[in-house]
């Protein structure tokens, strides 16, 4: 039954839609998974008997002759971001303890729709303010394939559970590289769709202006699949493209012939002020010599402001998110904590104070200090043309490239405690995704290998805005040629 | 290095609403410090005329007809409050009551 496990989002649901298994089956199959390896610390939340009565529904409606959708009975799990109706969702914070929306997101009630159980909610980094899983303030997840490593962040519980096979994908949000930094760290496909793609109506805000709701998979079809279910516009955000979703599934045969593709200049260590693992840049060289092969042309571009991306996106981002974090006042929902006889600004105060962590109070103070009046304009304004000059590189490139690849993180997966220390080198894991979102762009990231100690190493591809069904075509012509995909973790904690 | 003093840091959790310990306005103080010193790379970047970018895509809001939908009943918005009666947000007294002033 394991290999079923394995069996990713598009074989499933043609098994169940042909009866050569019962949703129901495969939902129980999820669930003793997921309890067998509750030690990963990738699920927040397990809800059984919504998942099984849900694929008993399924199941009785395929009996009847009806078409519960194109992903009938196939068991999924959030990113715990996601809001779902009757189903705690708690962002991995403290604050939001106990928080049961009263209502769906869009991306869930659209995977619903289309026939998805949802299984439960999975671990992740505090309000999505992270680069390890390690700024949790439920549990620690860990990795696949090596439990003393973190799994990225701050999709890693998504990540993880889908690599480790107690999901058959996952939904996460990329801020910074949230999506495509775990699904690299974990072996996995992760697709961050161009801004305003997927409608962010019910995901919990963290940077209005970067957030984005994306697929984590174990192959580019399920990513396909899972982005055309979710993606399109939605009257419930305004900020929603409106634009023809694509059947993206048709993208993945285009192949690799007539591509043309940047490799940037300054994605390098004496650029951006890291360290690059020489196998993990030994692994992005050769997967450019097979997308050559496959008929890719290569050449190098020029994103002359990239190495201000970090700086940039550390003060926007968190500007934003002091702002979106300001509703949890203890006053709407989740908790509320004060001496008895606390005044209101007392209960802000305490309430915040006790149940914020680490990180994001950090965050917060940073962005509350870059919008002070009288810091405005050296920091958060010069930031916003900074990101315009980002943006303007990304613009030139794409008038002679169809792509832009460099590796998805400098490293390959660290291990756990190794940078809990200093925020400064944590931020360091988002150096080479933080571009894409703070121009707007889609982004993937694919497995490119293995370093020899076995652990999985992931290739970024960036395309212009729209311009998913490249990455798709790019993706899985490497993903045909190479093979690499859909390579299994040992199960280190199977009982 | 730089870092901010306890006084600065003081009066930006105030602004953010955070009760914070000494310890902790100490630690957040030095690492605030040590981050910024990082931002001030952006200071060598020419951004003469340029438009700062407010958005991630360039977008025009969409207006919609003015029509009453249904939406989430008072009940259940502030079903999930930490306290809540007859359908209102409870929060602890802001303004005080005449007889308070006069005693």
């Amino acid at each position: 039954m394991s290999d079923l496990a394995f069996a990713g989002v598009a074989a499933q649901a043609d098994k169940v839609r042909r009866k050569d298994v019962s949703a129901r089956e495969l939902t129980e199959l999820y669930l003793a998974r997921a309890e067998a390896h509750s030690e990963l610390g990738a699920y927040l939340h397990l809800e059984p008997e919504g998942a099984l009565t849900r694929a008993g529904a399924i199941d009785r409606a395929l009996a009847e002759g009806g078409d519960p959708g194109p992903l009938a009975g196939v068991p999924i799990a959030l990113k715990d971001i996601l809001v779902t109706e009757g189903m705690t969702t708690t962002a991995g914070s403290k604050i939001l303890d106990g928080w049961v929306p009263p209502y769906d997101g869009t991306a869930v009630e659209r995977l619903r729709r289309a026939g998805a159980v949802i299984l439960g909610k999975l671990n992740m980094d505090e309000f999505a303010m992270g680069s390890s899983g390690e700024n949790s303030s439920r549990a620690v997840c860990k990795n696949p394939w090596d439990p003393q490593r973190v799994p990225g962040g701050s999709s890693g519980g998504s990540a993880a559970a889908v690599a480790a096979g107690l999901c058959a994908a996952s939904l996460g949000t990329d801020t910074g590289g949230s999506i495509r930094q775990p699904a690299s760290f974990c072996g996995i496909v992760g697709l961050r769709p161009t801004y305003g793609r997927v409608s962010r109506y019910g995901v919990v805000a963290f940077a209005s202006s970067f957030d984005q709701v994306g697929p984590l998979a174990r192959t580019t079809e399920d990513a396909a699949l899972l982005l055309e279910t979710i993606a399109g516009p939605d009257p419930r955000d305004a900020t929603s493209i409106d634009a023809p979703v694509p059947r993206y599934r048709d993208a993945l045969n285009g192949g690799a012939k007539g591509l043309t593709i940047g490799i940037p200049d300054e994605f390098s260590a004496e650029h951006l002020g890291t360290g690059f693992d020489p196998e993990v840049e030994r692994a992005v060289d050769e997967a450019r010599r097979v997308l050559e092969r496959e008929g890719a042309a290569v050449r190098s571009i020029s994103l002359p402001h990239s190495r201000y991306a970090l700086p940039t996106y550390y003060l926007l981002a968190p500007a934003e998110a002091s702002s979106n974090l300001a509703r949890y006042d203890g006053v709407r929902y989740g908790r509320r904590d004060a001496e008895p006889g606390a005044g209101l600004g007392a209960v802000y105060g305490e309430t915040r104070g006790r149940n914020f962590g680490p990180e994001v109070k950090r965050r917060i103070m940073l962005g509350t200090y870059a919008l002070r009046s009288g810091y405005y304009d050296a920091y958060y304004l010069k930031a916003q043309k900074v990101r315009s000059l980002i943006a303007r590189d990304f613009a030139r490139a794409f008038e002679d490239v169809d792509l832009v690849l460099s590796p998805t993180a400098p490293t390959p997966a660290f291990p756990i405690g190794s940078r809990a220390d200093s925020p400064l080198d944590m931020y360091m894991a988002d150096v080479l995704t933080l571009s894409c979102n703070l121009a707007g762009l889609p982004g993937i990231s694919v497995p490119c290998g293995f370093t020899q100690n076995g652990l999985p190493i992931g290739m970024q591809m960036l395309a212009p805005a729209l311009g998913e069904e490249t990455l798709l075509r790019a993706a899985s012509a490497y993903e045909r040629a190479s093979g690499i995909a859909g390579a299994r973790p040992p199960e280190v904690f199977h009982g | 290095m730089k870092t901010l003093t306890r006084e600065e840091t003081r009066a930006v959790a105030e602004l953010a609403r955070l009760q914070l310990s000494d310890a902790e306005l100490d630690t957040i103080g030095a690492e605030l410090g040590q981050i910024l010193e990082h931002m001030e790379a952006l200071a060598e970047v020419d951004t003469e005329g340029v438009e700062p970018m407010t958005h991630a895509v360039p977008m025009s809001i969409r207006p919609r007809s003015d029509e009453v939908e249904a939406s989430l009943s008072a009940g259940r918005a502030v079903g999930a409050a930490p306290d809540a009666e007859d359908d209102f947000f409870r929060v602890p007294r802001v303004i005080e009551s005449r007889g308070e002033e006069s005693s």
